[in-house]
């Protein structure tokens, strides 16, 4: 499903925020689309969280505007926003039960008591919690109380559910069977969520679009895939997976393509628009590539693409996968190189010598 | 072989600090007027004597009003401190909170007579109101103490997601927040009343003409005959202030519980 042309549900114009001397929001502008599954993701201390609770209403703005499905949003409180909220410790009111809790946000609603028992009921099955809803909140384990939160929050069928690092309390497991069900939520209810997170890989699985934050601005929006192949900073680039840098020169520039020469690589050409981003820096341009676009070439195998030769200086052996970090003839630096571990194929030793493949196709460049 | 020091100090230590007390019934108990062993005999005649006596009792009623309105008030006053002291950041906000405890060791005769001379430039008539006023004063900084632990256990989320849920700042005090910190109240209030039971500096500078339980039982201690009337009172006294302090922290542990925070330790 493509949220791309969605109307606006969220709009950031300029945005800033100052707590006394600090600046914490540095002109946000930015939209999250109906229906979107948007991620800010950062540090901490980027302002991620500031950002979501502008929207909700938690923090006002020093300047700037925040209109929610077109409306300026500056003079409304939290309490009569078109959005809800699931907190990082969840929030669930520990002296009522869990009924009580998800039916919270219905004391107002005009409906009949029924009929507010049977949308709880419906909101705890929603969430897979069909039969709990007599339970003491506090005796719930953390993923119990992540559902509640959810429930609770939902059942006001807000135009936009904000989440708070809400995984960010629940181990490995747990955490990875809760991406793919707030997927799935998020994809059956329709509602716009936001996400803020500062694991990056938390980000890629569930975002239709990620705007990565570094002290207060938004360094880049775009969807995971773009993110992750093109990404225009290098703090983008190394906050998102892990990237290879090597120093690089730039010999000549025209009609929309780049000649370029890397330590090591020698001379190729990128294409000017998809490949090099950034304005000319004091340290020098230096290319990018991630550990995957490297290859091993083993005896009779042709390089797809260019190939060099590389000496093996580390093996990091993984089970289905290895990591080799190479020192690829000519560059100073050691660059990271990730196998899938064929069967049958060797792991190689430190101290190998080995050709390795490679595809200026899967380069950028940071001026 | 080894002499435990550390233990037999202990031992000693806490024998020297409730041997008086634990006489304390036994003579509330003793057919004797002298308070001497050995003893004489079982009697329960210095309790009937106790209640029969009408100025005790109207001494009694005297420090139950005392007691009731001081653990109210000072009590509303210690939300009111706690609540600002743990939600909110303003400027002056550490001084003035050790300006609302420094009751709690400035010397209760300096306070006492400050205020009597204080009250009595201004002409207010010492009454029961006076001493109330003294007490507030004494109980607001425990009071104060007690519900900061409360409040401080309450996750700031919790008011937000009751916002968020539509709920406006008085809604969201009454169905969360109150429910989550009554079990401290109480306890600040039980608390304050038996520190307001057993007051004496201050109730007896305070005080006009009215008796109060305590400045009633120093008033009785200098006639002998009295003294087994006291001890059965006193007895009294310290079965209601345990059961009041078992009560306190029993409902100070059951709201820390409630809330899922920790204990972070209490007056017992």
């Amino acid at each position: 499903m493509t949220t791309s042309d969605n109307p606006t549900m969220i709009e950031f114009k300029d945005v800033h925020k100052y707590y006394g001397d600090y600046h914490a929001l540095r002109g946000i502008t930015a939209t999250i689309k109906a229906g979107e599954f948007f991620s800010l993701l950062g540090p901490s201390g980027c302002g991620k969280t500031t950002l979501l609770r502008t929207i909700a209403g938690f923090e006002g703005i020093s300047s700037g505007v925040v209109l929610i499905d077109g409306k300026d949003v500056a003079q409304i409180p939290a309490n009569k926003r078109p959005t809800n909220m699931v907190f990082q410790s969840y929030a669930i009111f520990p002296h009522l039960t869990v009924a009580e809790n998800v039916g919270f946000g219905l004391r107002k609603d005009p409906r009949s008591k029924d009929d507010k028992a049977r949308a709880v009921d419906e909101s705890l099955a929603m969430v897979g919690l069909t039969g709990y809803g007599k339970r003491a909140a506090h005796a719930l384990s953390g993923g119990q109380r992540q559902r509640v939160a959810l429930a609770r929050a939902l059942i006001l069928k807000p135009k936009v559910l904000l989440l708070d690092e809400p995984l960010s309390a629940l181990d490995k497991k747990l955490r990875e069977n809760m991406q793919m069900e707030l997927i799935k939520l998020q994809r059956q209810v329709g509602i716009t969520f936001i996400l803020v997170t500062h694991d990056q890989e938390e980000a890629l699985v569930m975002s239709d679009r990620i705007a990565v934050m570094f002290e207060g601005q938004i360094a880049q929006l775009a969807d995971p895939e773009t993110l992750y192949r093109l990404p225009t900073t290098r703090a983008v680039a190394n906050f998102i997976g892990t990237m290879n840098f090597l120093p690089g020169k730039i010999l000549a520039e025209a009609g929309g393509k780049v000649e370029v020469e890397a330590a090591g690589f020698g001379r190729f050409t990128l294409d000017e628009d998809r490949q090099v981003t950034g304005t000319a820096s004091a340290s020098g341009a230096t290319v990018g590539f991630r550990p995957e676009t490297l290859t091993l070439l083993f005896e009779g195998q042709a390089a797809p693409d260019r190939e060099c030769m590389a000496t093996v200086e580390e093996v990091v052996y993984l089970g289905d996968m290895t990591y080799y970090d190479v020192r690829i003839d000519g560059a100073t630096e050691v660059s990271r190189l990730s196998m899938r571990n064929v069967f049958g194929r060797p792991v190689l030793d430190i101290g190998t010598r080995t050709r390795v493949g490679w595809s200026p196709g899967a380069v950028v460049m940071f001026r | 072989m080894k002499i435990p020091v550390l233990r037999l100090y202990a031992i000693a230590y806490l024998v020297f600090l409730y041997l008086p007390i634990v006489i304390l019934p036994i003579f509330a108990f003793n057919n004797a007027t002298v308070v001497a062993f050995p003893l004489r005999g079982f009697t329960t005649e210095w309790f009937q004597a106790v209640w029969a006596d009408r100025e005790l009792r109207g001494a009694l009623i005297n420090s139950l009003i005392v007691a009731f309105s001081t653990s109210v008030l000072a009590t509303t006053f210690g939300v009111f401190a706690a609540r600002a002291s743990t939600r909110y950041n303003f400027p002056g906000k550490g001084p003035l909170m050790g300006l609302i405890m420094l009751p709690m060791v400035l010397p209760e005769m300096i306070m006492a007579m400050a205020m009597l001379v204080v009250l009595l430039s201004l002409g207010v008539k010492l009454s029961l109101f006076t001493v109330i006023l003294g007490h507030v004063l004494v109980c607001t900084p425990f009071a104060t103490a007690i519900l900061t632990s409360a409040f401080q256990s309450l996750d700031k989320s919790l008011e937000e997601a009751a916002y968020d849920l539509g709920e406006d700042a008085f809604s969201t005090f009454r169905l969360v927040i109150l429910p989550l910190v009554t079990p401290g109240i109480i306890s600040a209030m039980l608390i304050c009343f038996t520190i307001s039971i057993d007051e004496f500096i201050v109730s007896n500078f305070l005080k006009s003409g009215e008796e109060l339980l305590s400045t009633y039982i120093y008033s009785k201690l200098r006639f002998p005959k009295y003294v087994p009337n006291i001890m059965a009172l006193g007895t009294i006294l310290v079965c209601v202030s345990i059961t009041l302090l078992t009560l306190a922290e029993f409902f100070r542990r059951r709201g820390v519980a409630r809330t899922g925070g920790k204990d972070t330790g209490g007056f017992l």
